[in-house]
């Protein structure tokens, strides 16, 4: 990655690119359907990145990846790892089903999904990555978004592929281990990584990844590992606050109350109790 | 060597002659024959490619656009509305530049259910960027293939081999297949030099200003053009290699040296039937000549021209409508003819919609009305039932 890129002061998404980068190795050839990365990656003629970019359409994430792979594995490139590299909208909702196909036939791949929990490129619009109670331009605060943030990590593991993980640019050292690790596994890696949105969230740059880390001590965002889609790792067991800090923070929940908080509080208190029992499972 | 091939084989054993590297396809009828034998030619390890198999028409594109930008020869192959889930992806890979092959088995689209032949499909796709070529018969399909890649790979845009359903994708016929060393002398491995490479890593398809936008589709209405011109010299390469020929446009004089009252333009198989509807017709006194015209995108506007200028009258059949205006090689032959100063009447007839049969009662209909009638205002109907 290089200077020059076109992300917003304080993107996630543009620090995530640095440690997913740092965890690769030398050969690797970057997907990239439609999300903020798009524009950030840089117009013709010119690139922020240092690797082969296919830029694609937002639904093919999974399926351009899977045909990169069959054409370096007919040419016999087989250590060149392919990575895919989208947004939330790209993962969890138009590219779900090419995702899906890609973890169902366990193509060797590495899928990161950089999560700003809505459609951030054309502007700030609710995605299945949207949190319960968030504002965004098309859950506006009159009729904030009500249902749950599509569990992703759960329809990965469910694929039973060998390894997902969640990671956050508020953790780097974490975040870059889950990069090696993946790429030294054969078959279809998830990596689900959290990245704040200071325009999108209504907050200021600089506080990005203390939002991030707060996501991840209030448990909104836990650290995990699923491997087989059995094997459940608790990365990182947080102190425990309260949601409130989380969400005083930013621009997106002002309009939330005490009952909205409450709410949410216990969803995730029953969320990190689940994840805890399944990590118990071993 | 001559085998018996159903069209759909004709499709797959074209593929494994091309030695593709990777294949990508979903299933839709009736296009399954032609991916069902490729899976089994690598499976059985015939074919040294990668098949992969994919949840979705979109994706099936998808994947090979992917395997196309990584540097591997690639095929896939759809009908009906799995060409349309494409249709993003036909633009997509047809931006990018890249030779994809794909054959399209001509069927209907819903609503009602209907699995029969019908152009409607890839004529809606005419603006992608896709060259087009459709077949008369199982040898054509087979050697339209090989052609394909050759000018795809030349120009570097992707190329739709159509042919009917049923008629030509579930039909048996003798086909003379040619033998590997012969295909290899014709068709050399594709070497771009533009791919995802780790050594020299770049982007592609990235942003494109309003700066360099339009610059690119020049390029793309160039490599057509360019296309265009290169047909004939690779037409006859193959013809001196393999014994066949396929003009973009053919002309069937009912009589050799004499030119009939009306030419009859037809595309696909309706070809073969029309060619006994020719001999029948003439025999009856009605002599009438006929026009195949093969090559759709890029348009032979000067070919359609020349050989349709001295003609009174021209028929032309149209399994396949835009709705609102009418048949879609009509439109395109009528808007050809445009700018001659003494230019032929045009009977547009629709016909044969859904796989309703084309019989040689039909055309002899076609051919009587546009004999005995004035030049229509509007589309014509054959074989609807008022």
């Amino acid at each position: 990655m290089v200077s020059g890129h076109l992300a917003c002061p304080g993107c996630g998404a543009a620090i995530a690119m640095r440690f997913l980068l740092k965890g690769l190795n030398e050969k690797a050839v970057v997907a990239l359907p439609a999300c903020c990365w798009s524009i950030i990656a840089g117009p013709f003629p010119y690139s922020a990145l240092r690797v082969p970019i296919l830029h694609t359409a937002f639904e093919t994430g999974g399926a351009v990846a899977s045909g990169i792979r069959a054409a370096l594995d007919a040419r016999g490139e087989t250590e060149t790892q392919v990575v895919t590299w989208a947004g939330d909208g790209g993962t969890f909702d138009i590219g779900l089903q090419a995702l899906s196909g890609a973890a169902e036939r366990n193509e060797d791949l590495l899928y990161v999904c950089y999560d700003n929990e809505a459609y951030m490129n054309t502007g700030v619009q609710a995605s299945g990555a949207t949190p319960p109670g968030a504002w965004t331009t098309t859950t506006p605060t009159g009729s904030p978004k009500r249902t749950r943030k599509k569990d992703i990590m759960q329809i990965l593991a469910a694929h039973r592929i060998p390894y997902a993980a969640t990671a956050s640019i508020a953790y780097p050292e974490d975040l870059v281990r889950k990069v090696q690790k993946a790429v030294a596994l054969h078959g279809t890696k998830f990596l689900h990584i959290y990245a704040t949105c200071p325009t999108g969230w209504k907050v200021a740059s600089e506080v990005s990844v203390r939002l991030a880390r707060l996501a991840v001590q209030t448990r909104i965002f836990p650290l995990y590992e699923v491997e087989d889609g059995e094997r459940y790792t608790i990365n990182l067991e947080p102190v425990g606050y309260l949601v409130d800090a989380y969400f005083e923070a930013q621009g997106r929940f002002r309009h939330l109350g005490r009952e909205d908080l409450d709410r949410i509080q216990g969803q995730v208190d029953r969320d990190w109790d689940r994840l805890k029992a399944l990590a118990r499972l071993g | 060597m001559r085998r018996v091939l159903e069209g759909s084989h004709a499709v797959s054993c074209a593929v494994d002659l091309a030695r593709v590297q990777v294949i990508s396809a979903y299933p839709i009828t009736p296009q399954t024959h032609i991916v069902e034998r490729l899976a089994e030619l690598v499976a059985d390890g015939v074919l040294d490619a990668k098949y992969v198999r994919v949840e979705s028409e979109h994706s099936a594109l998808a994947a090979v656009i992917g395997a196309a930008s990584a540097g591997a020869r690639t095929f896939t192959a759809s009908s009906s509305h799995g060409l349309a889930l494409m249709h993003e992806m036909l633009h997509w890979a047809a931006g990018a530049r890249l030779p994809v092959v794909m054959a399209e088995v001509n069927r209907a689209l819903g609503p009602g259910w209907n699995i029969w032949a019908d152009q409607t499909d890839s004529l809606a796709q005419r603006d992608t960027g896709w060259m087009q070529v459709y077949c008369e018969d199982v040898q054509e399909v087979l050697d339209s293939i090989l052609l394909a890649y050759k000018l795809a790979e030349q120009v570097s845009l992707p190329m739709m081999v159509a042919l009917d359903a049923f008629f030509l994708s579930h039909t048996y016929e003798p086909v003379d297949v040619p033998d590997q060393q012969a295909v290899d002398a014709f068709l050399p491995p594709w070497t771009p030099t533009e791919i995802l490479d780790t050594r020299d890593p770049r982007a592609f398809h990235q942003l494109a200003s309003p700066d360099y936008y339009m610059e690119f589709r020049y390029k793309m209405q160039q490599a057509m053009e360019e296309a265009l011109r290169l047909y004939p010299a690779l037409d006859a390469e193959y013809g001196g290699r393999f014994g066949r020929s396929y003009p973009m446009v053919q002309l069937v004089p009912f009589r050799e040296g004499a030119r009939a009252p009306l030419a009859l333009v037809t595309t696909g198989s309706v070809t073969g039937t029309a060619r006994v509807a020719q001999e029948e017709l003439g025999r009856r006194g009605t002599p009438v000549d006929l026009v195949k015209l093969r090559l759709f995108r890029p348009f032979p506007q000067a070919e359609v021209r020349r050989v349709l200028e001295p003609y009174e009258r021209v028929a032309v059949i149209d399994r396949n409508l835009s709705f609102g205006y009418g048949g879609i090689f009509a439109q395109e032959i009528q808007a050809a003819l445009a700018r001659l100063e003494r230019r032929p009447a045009v009977y547009p007839f629709v016909a044969g919609l859904g796989g309703r049969d084309i019989t040689p009662q039909t055309i002899s209909a076609v051919v009587e009305r546009s004999l005995g009638e004035a030049p229509p205002e509007d589309l014509l109907w054959a074989g609807l039932k008022e």
